[in-house]
């Protein structure tokens, strides 16, 4: 443990702003003193916390939902952590993280810690970031953890397994969005949340979702097709009232413990790929070969294991 | 580690206090640097110092640019600095653009600025100047 992972870690449990970011950047640049900072996290703290993913295509309204869910928290005292993630560059490994300017009324308020996060391009290594992140937040006092990201792409679907709850925020308009996204997502999705639900073609949505998430809506009697206008702060005390109840209803069946389980090994694999491609690019370019990838691949793992266990 | 700690991007703010509406340049030189592979977290208009302050000790940045065209830079830029060591921010350093005077670029300066861009600058100009101010705060930070 070095003296600079100590006071990061005193830093944290001060929730001292300043402590919080750097030890969220050790973590994602897989620093030296990110190991220290992990393995002294309080496990018991980790379990306590309620991480919301919230996901949806772009323009649907999830900064502007996000923010409004914030100020409902913020009036019943609850201190929040938000990761908000946007895509990279492929291009250029950049990005232009935009969450907080719909976010920044809380600004000031010392109990809304907020993390813009870049996909940076990989195809693992987000998930574990953004699993480290929610523990450091976690740690700093955060009682809930919003993850909010937009819902097209691998790396943002594996990422949204990270929450114990997925709201998924649609708004009319989006049409054959909405029906390519419907496979995958809504899958993984535990609310739909209609938003702009002032536009024309909110009830046609509804009807249409509703049909989607009858079978879960039968099961436990709770409504999973949600209205908001969140830039009017309407429907979120509801929405969180519905959320609250689902929440309790997990934690009572034990639905929770395993979807925690699945993200710890979601992200235990994923540190395994983040940990094991520099080596195996390593020892690619030490030896060009002219095989077909899938025999070379199995060649280099086998070698790799036989070089460790020497 | 060392080495791998160098691939991660540099993450830098670009925000714009005070009053004016004009992000045009704020924009255009989010996107020049995100096109040159830095995150950019953009806090959008009209933020106050402290606001932007915040933001960058929170986002853990390794600079912050800041964008004026109202004229109030002499007075916003170093309020922005104040705020940053008010809140243990002050190792982050701060690059300033707009329309601003050459009579004034001297006293931004001495008010740490660490760099001054006017209008027509070549992006490779400011490029380079966060490229520099990020280097040196992560170097002096030890990450």
């Amino acid at each position: 443990m070095t003296a600079g992972s100590n006071e990061l870690l005193a830093g944290l449990a001060r929730q001292d702003p300043r402590a919080i970011g750097r030890a969220i950047s050790a973590v994602e640049n897989n620093s030296e003193a990110a190991a220290d900072i992990l393995s002294s996290l309080d496990q018991d703290v980790i379990d306590s916390v309620l991480v919301l993913g919230i996901t949806g295509p772009p323009g649907a309204g999830k900064s502007t939902l996000t923010s409004a869910m914030i100020r409902a928290l913020r009036k019943k005292g609850n201190r929040l952590g938000i990761i908000a993630v946007d895509p990279s560059s492929p291009i250029s490994g950049g990005a232009i993280l935009g969450d907080r300017i719909r976010m920044m009324e809380h600004a000031l308020d010392p109990d809304v810690v907020v993390r813009s996060m870049a996909t940076r391009g990989r195809l693992g290594g987000l998930c574990a970031s953004a699993g480290a992140t929610v523990r450091i937040m976690a740690a700093a006092g955060c009682e809930i953890i919003i993850i909010e990201t937009v819902g097209v792409g691998q790396s943002e679907m594996d990422i949204i397994r990270l929450a114990d709850i997925t709201l998924m925020v649609l708004a009319p308009g989006f049409g054959d969005d909405i029906q390519a996204m419907k496979a995958g997502l809504l899958e993984v999705a535990d609310f739909l949340v209609v938003n702009k639900s002032d536009l024309a073609g909110a009830d046609a949505l509804c009807m249409d979702m509703e049909q989607v998430f009858h079978d879960k809506q039968e099961e436990d009697g709770i409504a999973r097709v949600l209205q908001t206008i969140a830039s009017l702060n309407q429907g979120i005390e509801q929405l969180l009232a519905t959320v609250k109840t689902f929440g309790l209803h997990l934690e009572t069946s034990g639905i929770k413990e395993e979807r925690r389980h699945m993200a710890l090994d979601a992200e235990t694999l994923d540190w395994i790929m983040e940990i094991l491609r520099p080596r195996f690019a390593q020892a690619m370019s030490e030896k060009t070969e002219r095989k077909d990838p899938r025999i070379r691949a199995k060649e280099l793992i086998k070698e790799l294991v036989t070089r460790q266990e020497e | 580690m060392a080495e791998q700690e160098k691939k991660s991007p540099y993450r830098v703010l670009i925000g714009k206090p005070g009053l004016d509406g004009h992000d045009r340049g704020a924009k255009f030189i989010a996107r020049a640097l995100r096109d040159e592979g830095f995150e950019v977290i953009y806090t959008g208009i009209r933020r106050s110092a402290a606001e932007i302050a915040a933001t960058a000790v929170q986002e853990d940045v390794d600079a912050v640019g800041l964008s004026s065209l109202s004229g109030a830079h002499l007075r916003l830029f170093p309020e922005v600095i104040k705020e940053l060591q008010t809140r243990g921010g002050g190792d982050i350093p701060v690059l300033g653009g707009g329309v601003i005077p050459d009579e004034d670029i001297e006293l931004l300066l001495q008010a740490g600025v660490s760099a001054v861009f006017t209008p027509g600058t070549a992006a490779e100009t400011f490029i380079n100047a966060f490229t520099e101010a990020c280097e040196k705060h992560s170097d002096d930070s030890g990450q």
